[in-house]
């Protein structure tokens, strides 16, 4: 008996170094990705680069013959659109199927809708990419009348696919977590659902609601082969939702290969990196706070 | 989609690297196998990877391993002196030949195992039929000035805008680069794209674009085409004669944007990877260049160039 209890005892502490070993690791395994990206770009971001040319000029020239130049606007204003495209596109249909999950629906079209949105969350992104190319392009000039249907819009609504999913089940635990007596209090009142919904749960769950959308806008700005494939990897500022752009991720993706390792384009697409990895902390750190509720202070 | 072809690359590389090792195995008792470390070019893949394969067969003693990832990926190879022969689609720079001088010591040797043309695709319901090299150096220059079909005397009834989309290759490409030249030679003075082109990633996906957009014009290996894409015929100036991309405009030089293929030695070959050099140069050698789409060496040329840069 004593020995068992020993055995569980020494069992639970392997457990908790376990534990706290995967948690120390991926502290020191974020540290030294960033370590990483920033040695591999610092030389040329201290000695070289004007930073303001690199922010404010859309002239993306990294192999130009003559004149090498590294404006990233153009790539910067590429990701910013689509990513707000496919959040206008997602937040909605993806806060109203968390909402319709979780408060509406039937317990069986409840499993079905949360099998199949975890099949969507499946999907690889060099799919929607595929998709993106070959079945969008040629409906977009169809019904637009565009010359091209490698746009924005086409680029938006893939990332809304795949952002949906996200939201949809971050959202639906964040309705779920909900206390139940606030559901009986609210109807003992005398409330209708829709009334139980938006003056209730969406107040009462607001913290994870946002931390979803936030999630979803970092797949967004984050995701690489689906925008590669369907915006059309056009350096261009737009000006409406038919235009091509190009994303951040897609540059680094498409031009990384073929870069002589420590030339400066090399070190340039590091720098990018670095911009991304600034772009997601400023993401984190706003989801962060919000599910600390610091914002409502 | 890129990653899904240089996957089944990879694959076909791993795979002929087992071949080789249990040929290897097999055919033992007279020492070691030497081997010819082989990368570069993503247009020269394929075709290297067929020479390597019936090389095998005939040369039991050489094992020629091949990796793809692209011209500049293969002169980063031959720089840090890491491959045989290194792959490339445009010819080596002066900056990175003097790089590898001083990294290997030995400056780096040219050889031309093929060509491969160029062609000018768009649409297969546009009406236009031949182009000049100065109109694609105005269509996708710096300062060029066309920007519209009618601009080019055609009514593409296809494209609803009259909007010529301009279809190009990722900055880093070989193709890329051999492009940009053509057209600033066209254009007497160093030209650049113009921004806001459309870039693929793959020579393949060029085409693919275009068959699926009728006002797109895209530039692509003479191999990749397909029914759903018309191949134009291209012209130095306007008045002169304009060709097709064929085998025999190709190598007549009438057609004006054909490329040599390149391999580049890290100074002067070792014995071994020297008989592969003259085997790429022998008739049997260049038939498989045709097979794999692309241009053989004129044979006299082939003749003059085996061994001999």
């Amino acid at each position: 008996m004593r020995n068992r209890r020993r055995l569980e005892t020494l069992i639970e502490r392997l457990i908790e170094g376990v534990v706290w070993f995967c948690g120390i690791s991926a502290i020191v395994f974020v540290a030294l990705i960033f370590i990483f990206v920033f040695r591999e770009g610092a030389g040329y971001l201290f000695k070289g680069l004007n930073l303001r040319e690199f922010l404010t000029s859309p002239e993306w020239y990294p192999t130009s013959a003559a004149n090498k130049r590294y404006g990233v606007l153009a790539l910067i204003a590429g990701t910013f659109s689509v990513t707000a495209l496919a959040m206008m596109i997602a937040v909605p249909f993806g806060l109203g199927a968390a909402i319709f999950i979780s408060e509406f629906c039937g317990a069986k079209v409840k499993e079905t809708l949360k099998v199949v949105i975890e099949l969507l969350a499946a999907i690889p992104s060099v799919v929607w990419g595929f998709i993106g190319l070959t079945v969008m392009n040629p409906v977009i000039i169809e019904v637009f009348h565009a010359p091209i249907g490698l746009t924005v819009l086409n680029g938006g609504i893939i990332l809304a696919l795949m952002s949906v999913p996200i939201i949809v089940s971050i959202g639906e635990d964040s309705l779920k977590a909900v206390p139940d007596s606030y559901r009986e209090a609210a109807q003992a009142l005398g409330c209708t659902r829709w009334q139980l919904v938006f003056r209730v749960l969406l107040p009462a769950a607001k913290n994870g609601l946002l931390a979803a959308v936030l999630l979803g806008i970092g797949r967004g700005v984050g995701e690489t082969m689906a925008v590669l494939m369907a915006t059309g990897h056009a350096v261009n500022l737009p000006t409406s939702l038919l235009d091509s752009v190009r994303t951040l991720t897609a540059t680094i993706a498409a031009e990384l290969g073929e870069a002589p390792v420590g030339s400066e384009h090399y070190q340039v697409l590091f720098i990018i990196g670095i911009l991304l990895f600034t772009i997601t902390f400023i993401v984190n750190l706003v989801a962060d706070l919000v599910v600390r509720g610091i914002r409502g202070k | 989609m890129r990653s899904k072809n240089s996957g089944g690359r990879q694959m076909a590389a791993i795979a002929a690297v087992v071949l080789f090792a249990l040929l290897g195995c097999g055919g033992g008792g007279n020492g070691e196998k030497l081997t010819i470390q082989n990368a570069g070019s993503d247009t020269m893949v394929n075709l290297a990877q067929h020479w390597a394969e019936v090389y095998a067969k005939i040369d039991t003693t050489v094992s020629v391993e091949v990796s793809g990832g692209g011209s500049g990926t293969g002169i980063a190879a031959l720089i840090n002196g890491t491959v045989d022969l290194a792959n490339s689609s445009r010819k080596i720079h002066a900056d990175e030949s003097e790089r590898a001088r001083s990294n290997t010591g030995s400056v780096p040797v040219e050889y031309i195992v093929g060509y491969d043309a160029l062609a000018v695709y768009v649409h297969k319901d546009n009406p236009l039929e031949e182009i000049t090299l100065e109109q694609l150096a105005e269509i996708y220059g710096t300062g060029g000035t066309i920007t519209a079909w009618s601009q080019l005397g055609v009514n593409n009834a296809g494209c609803a805008k009259d909007e010529i989309i301009r279809v190009s290759r990722q900055s880093n490409s070989g193709t890329y680069e051999y492009f940009r030249e053509a057209i600033s030679h066209a254009k007497g003075q160093s030209l650049d794209f113009k921004l806001g082109s459309v870039d693929m990633n793959g020579s393949k996906d060029v085409v693919e674009l275009v068959a699926k957009t009728p006002c797109a014009i895209g530039y692509s290996g003479m191999g990749y085409a397909t029914p759903q894409v018309k191949m134009l015929r291209v012209t130095r100036k306007a008045g002169e004669p304009a060709y097709a991309p064929t085998v025999a405009t190709t190598q007549d030089q009438t057609y004006p944007i054909a490329r040599p293929l390149y391999m580049y030695a890290p100074g002067s070959p070792r014995p071994h990877v020297q008989r592969f050099l003259d085997w790429i140069h022998s008739e049997a050698g260049q038939k498989l260049v045709e097979e794999s789409g692309y241009v053989p060496i004129p044979h006299t040329a082939a003749s003059e160039n085996a061994g001999n840069p």
